[in-house]
């Protein structure tokens, strides 16, 4: 390492090393969400309503006020789509925690069986899994006589778990096999168990590798709710889509209203990424 | 259960007989044999390669044999049945990369086998986690992290990890390999202890020196085999066989 931790400061094939390196450490990309994209954000969403505001007519409401206007409903759909994203990474990371320890288990149908299961959500296209999940699944499941409505909602919520769920499969089985194998042996000679070793040696030590990838897997996941909008669920996509065929249709429109939303989701994963980057760190000088 | 004879004190603790072992094409040991009387101290040394750490992973069943028999305290550690709690509980290890858990303190690395593997009564483990790091002069230290502590210290936390357990045969694997000059000393220093208290150690190492003085036996093995074995005083003052020769004249 040279004499400074700014990373400014380092020339960019060092700065390129060294990002690659964490990477390989926390096995896979580290989310770089900056405030100036943000900003970057903030000014299209400025200068497109601006535009929009100059090319409109004085008799016609202005952009900022349709805008403000329609933002509690908005909200509503953003709502929801932080829900869809929440139940997803809840339900994907309790299957994906399973599967990714059967994918070390000593028993060769479990462990061949996991591996494949994960790699096929892992490598099967979102949109895919999700349209399967809508058109699987039945409308109501019926539960010892109870009768258990499945919304469309619901249906996208289990088709985004699918590909949440592989990843996490992947990310504990990664960090599990990352530990050295010394840390086994020397559990072993203690006479731990293989479930002692797995619960009290290793999965401690693996939590803080795998928070940084978890939470970078929560930022795209958040993102991909909006894939919902495609099978009809009443997103912030979809509403921004009904919206602004209520005002007409107007093309001036599109920019700022998509920029909107943008700003939206910006505004909610810009923290989790900032927290990666901290917890990543944290974990980095500890170690 | 583990077939296990009557064992009696007057025969050997640890008893090798005709071991084989290799990994996939690799031979590794090609029929050794060696016992180990109670409170006895043996240095298996040999240029490496030639066997060492793999036959003391066999001895606590961490490396399965192929062919031939190992005993420890009368309990056969190939057998397939085998009870490896009770094997462990009776051989303690230590190896090179001291492998302490880098999520604990030194008093609970110490703690963590008596109280999960024998259910033990935490506050007399935590009586004894504090009294063994005492023994290794590591007072002062018990709440340290081993990302703390230097590689010598670590080691001693190590050795103590493994007393925790209360073994009747310690295992040494190059346990001063991956030190400091400067800090070896104090780890031999606590190994040099323990063999005087009495315990069973088989130490695979290369400090010819410490060997020199503190083992009752030694064994120089190559290529899987044990090429030669005696008294240190005999075996560092003459050696018979060209390759013991060989291998203290490239060392000493």
């Amino acid at each position: 390492m040279s004499g400074t931790d700014l990373p400014v400061l380092l020339p960019a094939a060092q700065r390129l090393t060294e990002r690659a390196r964490r990477e390989r450490e926390v096995g896979g990309p580290i989310p770089r969400l900056q405030a100036r994209h943000g900003v970057w954000l903030a000014v299209i969403l400025i200068f497109s309503a601006g535009a929009a505001g100059a090319q409109a007519g004085a008799e016609q409401e202005s952009v900022l006020s349709i805008m403000l206007k329609w933002t509690p409903l908005l909200l509503k759909g953003f709502v929801f789509n932080l829900a869809i994203s929440f139940l997803a990474m809840v339900g994907g990371t309790i299957v994906g925690a399973l599967l990714g320890i059967w994918q070390i288990s000593l028993l060769p149908p479990v462990r061949a069986g996991s591996w494949l299961v994960t790699q096929f959500f892992r490598n099967a296209p979102w949109l895919v899994l999700l349209f399967f999940c809508m058109f699987l699944l039945p409308f109501q499941v019926e539960v010892f006589g109870l009768v258990i409505p499945l919304p469309d909602w619901i249906k996208a919520t289990f088709g985004l778990a699918l590909p949440v769920m592989a990843n996490v499969s992947e990310i504990v089985r990664g960090a599990i096999q990352s530990i050295p194998s010394g840390q086994w042996e020397s559990s072993e000679s203690l006479a731990f168990n293989r479930r002692q070793t797995l619960w009290q040696i290793i999965m401690p030590q693996c939590i803080k590798r795998m928070l940084p990838p978890w939470m970078n897997l929560y930022a795209i996941l958040t993102m991909a709710t909006v894939l919902a909008s495609v099978v009809g669920v009443s997103e912030v996509m979809t509403l921004t889509g009904q919206v602004l065929s209520a005002e007409g249709g107007r093309t001036d429109l599109l920019v700022p209203f998509y920029s909107y939303i943008l700003l939206w989701f910006f505004i909610y994963c810009y923290p989790i990424a900032r927290w990666t980057v901290h917890l990543e760190r944290h974990f980095a000088v500890k170690t | 259960m583990t077939a296990t004879q009557a064992w009696t004190t007057d025969q050997p603790i640890v008893r090798i007989a005709d071991v084989y072992k290799a990994f996939g094409a690799v031979d590794v040991l090609n029929g050794v044999s060696l016992n180990v009387m109670k409170g006895e101290v043996i240095c298996i040394i040999g240029p490496s390669g030639s066997g060492k750490s793999t036959l003391l992973r066999c001895i606590n069943a961490l490396v399965p044999i192929n062919k031939g028999s190992i005993q420890v305290e009368g309990q056969e550690v190939h057998d397939p049945k085998l009870d490896k709690l009770e094997l462990r509980k009776k051989v303690g290890m230590v190896f090179q990369q001291y492998n302490l858990f880098p999520h604990k303190t030194a008093v609970q690395n110490v703690m963590m086998a008596p109280i999960t593997v024998l259910k033990q009564d935490k506050t007399e483990v935590e009586a004894r986690a504090y009294a063994l790091l005492k023994k290794v002069r590591l007072e002062g230290k018990e709440h340290s992290y081993p990302g703390e502590l230097s590689g010598g210290q670590q080691q001693r936390v190590a050795i103590a990890r493994s007393l925790a357990m209360n073994p009747d045969v310690m295992l040494f694997d190059e346990v001063t390999a991956a030190l400091d000059p400067e800090t070896v000393k104090e780890v031999l220093v606590t190994i040099r202890e323990l063999a005087e208290e009495g315990m069973t150690c088989l130490l695979v190492t290369h400090e010819m020196g410490f060997a020199r003085e503190v083992a009752d036996h030694m064994y120089f093995t190559d290529r899987g085999v044990i090429v030669e074995q005696g008294p240190p005083k005999e075996f560092f003052a003459n050696p018979k066989d060209p390759r013991t020769q060989e291998f203290l004249g490239q060392i000493l």
